[in-house]
């Protein structure tokens, strides 16, 4: 188990900036989500955690030790690939042992460790098995076994679920949180699935153009987002923006008419934008709620209704679970609860 | 269109048959005229299979003459060149494949332009080179050129083997604590072993067949290998046929032994990258 | 572990760092060191015996002689013959060869029973070692044992059986189909490498768009051809005319040197006369041609992807 710290930490590619003066500190075994649209620099920044590309700049710690000059054996991290990357002439117990016996761990002991891991991953009567054998929740599990064999100081998972179906990704997504719960490792998970960051964070690092945008827990993030990317990029179906310009508490949209604000609001402050989360809204008939708005679809999920609307010209959703919206009408107002809005000024940062 | 379907199979089919044809025929006539008995030889000129067959010239060929010295030779120096050429190109075409590193385009470029020498232009050079170095009518110096002719194109090839090996399979390794020499060894070279098969084949059937760089650089019948000790036979005796064409029998066999055995990994080689560049 | 932070400069130790850079070159050193040894030395050596007289059983030889070879060669009708001999030698052979062996991969990229063992039997020839292809070839054209002029008298097309290689209007067709029969399996493998690498979804695409099988050839698979055509002929162009093997065995340049190329004239300089100076004054004009070629084939297939994309 260890500590991390990433100290002003950057990283080019030629002249290409794609890691900008990222700091974190990372707690014995907290489970630490990178999150991002793909491209933001989350999968980078791991893999100069496990040493697979070089620090242009700043500082890697494990344990209050700088890790920049250490190749990734000298680290002592352990890692999960998207690919898995399992050894394919090899056969599960010796795909799970490998690491053990280029340490020249004695025999007794590797059997012993891998039984132990195998069995806590259902894997024990596939152990003979060759990777091309196993089905792709199989070869996840395998995976995460060689990880978990080691006993390493830290976990690193580079999208590990990205390759399986929707019904095995959300049963391994418990699997993971239940086996950080059992052991308690330091875990970095790379994902650009807000969904899995949500679930299995206990602090979410949202990334974005190489910056991180944000630090916190999932509640944090979802509740109050630092600025406009963090608003958008968590939570399903994504928040709705409406800008304007804010003065005398009232918020003039594009097309004239106004929202109201909370006091706890500033009065007056320009251009701004006001974020409200879909299921925040409240849907009521025409010229009865806050504003009108003009309906384009109606997408039923089952467990809700996603309403598109239009409003100010701009795209905005309403996620009810109320049947009544089935059918809608072409036209419906909505009401906005003041502690349910977010307010950002025109650089995109909360207010 | 079932008609036209079954007419485009038959020519199909044809045109195998052609190809396959043309290939073989050359192959099999070397072999009518290896077994068939002297007396007979102009008599049935230009019937398929002679009316009677012999071994005769192998027998004389195998007991009588040079030849299995000629064989050994070619076999000591096509075997040595292809293992050297190989773990040479091994070395070479990863780091071609995996390392990203200033002068690597150069590197790459330099062996495509080796390509391009005229072998005849090294001749001479290379004789006077080896000469004073007591390699020229050795062995040694053969494999020594051999190596060197043969390690460019076996370098590309063997890139193109790494090159469909994902890079994540040492990436993890390195993780689970190998350096990357090992990772290369145990895991990287094991999974390429198609690639190796297919450079080892290759490198061989080239060695096996070069005949300038041996009629330069060997004199005496004593380190001849084979291509020598048969165009000096076919100048020397140049109408014994029979004999000529079981030597040529014989030189055929290993070379096409050990096609048959890569071929299959060959074009398996080229898809996986060696053509894509 | 330990609560004291131990200091370590974050820039990597000027060791590590020379480890690291040095790194890929220890996997390349090997091989460099031979091709230096082997190949770059000799070359060098090879262009300054252009300028000097270098004859292996003369003693005094050795001294420069400045651009005498050169102009001597301008003067060597054999010379000049040898090169339009290379020509057609190349061209003819090339050009047979890539015929053939795309005709080759096309067939063979439909399945059928027994695809392996086709495989296998056609691309047998590519084994066969190049001087026992020539002295096969050598001896089918021989009416004393071979059976092509007998064939090629049935057909009409020869009065007698004769020995086409001994024949100075058409010696150089011996070597050439040789060379075809010895090359297409080379042009097949790699361009069938590249047909099967063609995505088959392009395919169907184009058919449910309602293209024709040959609307689909020209629209996808030559295209998609294209660019491993034109190296793979860049590749082979140099290498024929570089390869003498065929033509020493076969014909010896003869007769009366109308089967004489360069390469072989090379060989013939070199080995006959040991006179390696002038030997390699030819190698140099050769070289230089090839280079230019390559240029030439480089620049237009540099274009051909440009448009592309």
């Amino acid at each position: 188990m260890a500590t991390m710290e990433i100290r002003s930490v950057s990283k080019n590619y030629g002249t290409i900036r794609v890691l900008d003066d990222i700091n974190l500190q990372i707690g014995d075994g907290e489970f630490i989500v990178l999150v991002g649209p793909s491209g933001c620099g989350k999968s980078t920044l791991l893999r100069m955690i496990a040493g697979l590309e070089e620090i242009t700049g700043g500082e890697i710690r494990i344990d209050d030790r700088v890790m920049n000059t250490l190749p990734p054996k000298g680290r002592d991290i352990a890692m999960v690939f998207q690919s898995y990357a399992l050894y394919p002439h090899m056969s599960v117990a010796d795909n799970m042992s490998y690491s053990l016996r280029l340490r020249k761990t004695d025999k007794p002991t590797i059997t012993q460790k891998v039984r132990a891991a195998s069995v806590k991953l259902g894997l024990d009567a596939l152990l003979e098995r060759k990777p091309k054998a196993l089905s792709g929740g199989q070869r996840q599990r395998v995976a995460m076994g060689r990880a978990i064999v080691r006993q390493p100081k830290a976990f690193l998972f580079d999208e590990p679920l990205s390759n399986l179906d929707a019904r095995l990704r959300e049963q391994m997504r418990a699997e993971i949180r239940k086996l950080h719960r059992e052991l308690g490792a330091t875990s970095i998970y790379v994902t650009h699935d807000q969904v899995e960051a949500m679930t299995l964070a206990d602090r979410i690092v949202a990334m974005h153009g190489g910056h991180i945008q944000q630090v916190g827990t999932p509640l944090d993030l979802y509740d109050r987002p630092a600025n406009l990317f963090v608003a958008g990029f968590i939570g399903s179906p994504g928040m709705n923006f409406l800008a304007g310009d804010v003065a005398g508490g009232v918020l003039r949209l594009s097309d004239g008419r106004q929202v109201a604000l909370p006091e706890t609001m500033p009065a007056a402050m320009g251009g701004a934008t006001l974020g409200i989360r879909p299921e925040h809204v409240l849907p009521a008939p025409a010229g009865q709620g806050a504003l009108d708005a003009t309906v384009d679809l109606v997408e039923p999920t089952g467990h809700g209704i996603i309403l598109h609307l239009t409003l100010a010209g701009a795209v905005f959703k309403v996620l009810t679970h109320d049947r009544r919206w089935l059918s809608p009408g072409p036209a419906i107002a909505v009401s906005f609860p003041p502690e349910a809005l977010h307010l950002f000024n025109a650089e995109g940062l909360r207010v | 269109m079932t008609a036209t379907r079954i007419f485009g199979t038959l020519a199909h089919r044809a045109a195998i048959l052609a190809f396959i044809t043309f290939a073989l025929f050359p192959l099999f006539w070397l072999l009518k005229v290896s077994v068939t008995p002297n007396d007979l030889l102009y008599s049935e000129g230009v019937r398929l299979w002679p009316s009677a067959t012999t071994l005769d010239h192998f027998r004389f060929v195998l007991a009588n003459s040079e030849f299995p010295r000629f064989f050994a030779n070619s076999l000591i120096v096509s075997g040595t060149t292809a293992l050297v050429s190989t773990v040479l190109a091994a070395l070479m075409g990863y780091a071609l494949s995996r390392f990203r590193f200033r002068g690597k385009m150069w590197l790459a470029g330099l062996l495509l332009v080796t390509q391009m020498f005229p072998l005849v232009m090294l001749v001479a050079p290379i004789f006077k080179i080896l000469s004073p170095l007591g390699l020229t009518n050795s062995l040694t110096g053969l494999i020594l050129v051999y190596t060197a002719f043969n390690v460019p194109f076996a370098s590309f090839l063997m890139q193109g083997f790494f090159d469909g090996i994902p890079p994540d399979l040492e990436q993890a390794a390195m993780i689970d604590g190998a350096d990357r020499f090992t990772a290369f060894r145990q895991i990287i070279l094991p999974l390429a072993l198609p690639g190796v098969a297919a450079t080892l084949g290759f490198v061989f059937t080239a060695a096996w067949s070069e005949m300038i760089f041996a009629l330069m650089l060997i004199s005496g019948s004593e380190k001849a290998t084979f291509p020598v000790g048969l165009l000096t036979f076919v100048s020397k005796f140049s109408v014994d046929y029979g004999q000529m064409m079981a030597a040529g029998v014989l030189a055929l066999i290993p070379a096409c032994l050990f096609f048959l055995l890569i071929q299959r990994y060959l074009v398996q080689g080229m898809t996986a990258g060696a053509v894509k560049g | 572990m330990t609560a004291t932070p131990i200091p370590i400069p974050t820039r990597r130790p000027l060791r590590q760092r020379v480890a690291l850079t040095l790194e890929p070159w220890l996997y390349c050193a090997p091989v460099l060191i031979l091709i230096t040894a082997v190949m770059l030395v000799p070359l060098i050596l090879g262009i300054s015996y252009a300028f000097r007289d270098i004859q292996l059983l003369n003693p005094f030889s050795g001294g420069f002689v400045g651009l005498d070879h050169f102009q001597a060669l301008g003067q060597d009708a054999a010379f000049l013959r040898a090169l339009r001999n290379t020509l057609w030698w190349t061209g003819a052979s090339v050009f047979l060869q890539l015929s053939f062996g795309l005709i080759l991969a096309l067939l063979l990229n439909v399945p059928f029973a027994g695809r392996g063992i086709a495989q296998s039997l056609v691309f047998l020839p590519w084994a066969v070692p190049t001087f026992l292809a020539g002295l096969n070839w050598a001896w089918l054209f021989n009416p004393v044992i071979g059976p092509i002029p007998h064939w090629l008298t049935a057909l009409g097309l020869m009065e007698e059986p004769s020995n086409i290689l001994s024949d100075p209007q058409i010696a150089m067709w011996g070597p050439i189909v040789a060379a075809t029969w010895w090359g297409i399996p080379f042009f097949a493998i790699t361009l069938l490498a590249a047909l099967q690498s063609i995505p088959k979804d392009l395919y169907e695409a184009a058919s449910i768009d309602g293209a024709s099988p040959i609307q689909r050839f020209f629209s996808i698979t030559l295209p998609y051809l294209a660019p491993v055509i034109a190296i793979t002929v860049l590749l082979r162009t140099v290498w024929v005319a570089n390869f003498a093997d065929l033509i020493i065995v076969m014909t010896n340049g003869g007769p009366a040197d109308r089967t004489q190329t360069v390469a072989s004239y090379i060989f013939t300089q070199a080995f006959r006369r040991l006179d390696f100076g002038y030997a390699s004054a030819v190698a140099l004009v050769l070289l230089a041609l090839l280079l230019a070629y390559s240029m030439v084939i480089l620049v237009f297939r540099q274009k051909l992807s440009n448009r592309d994309r």
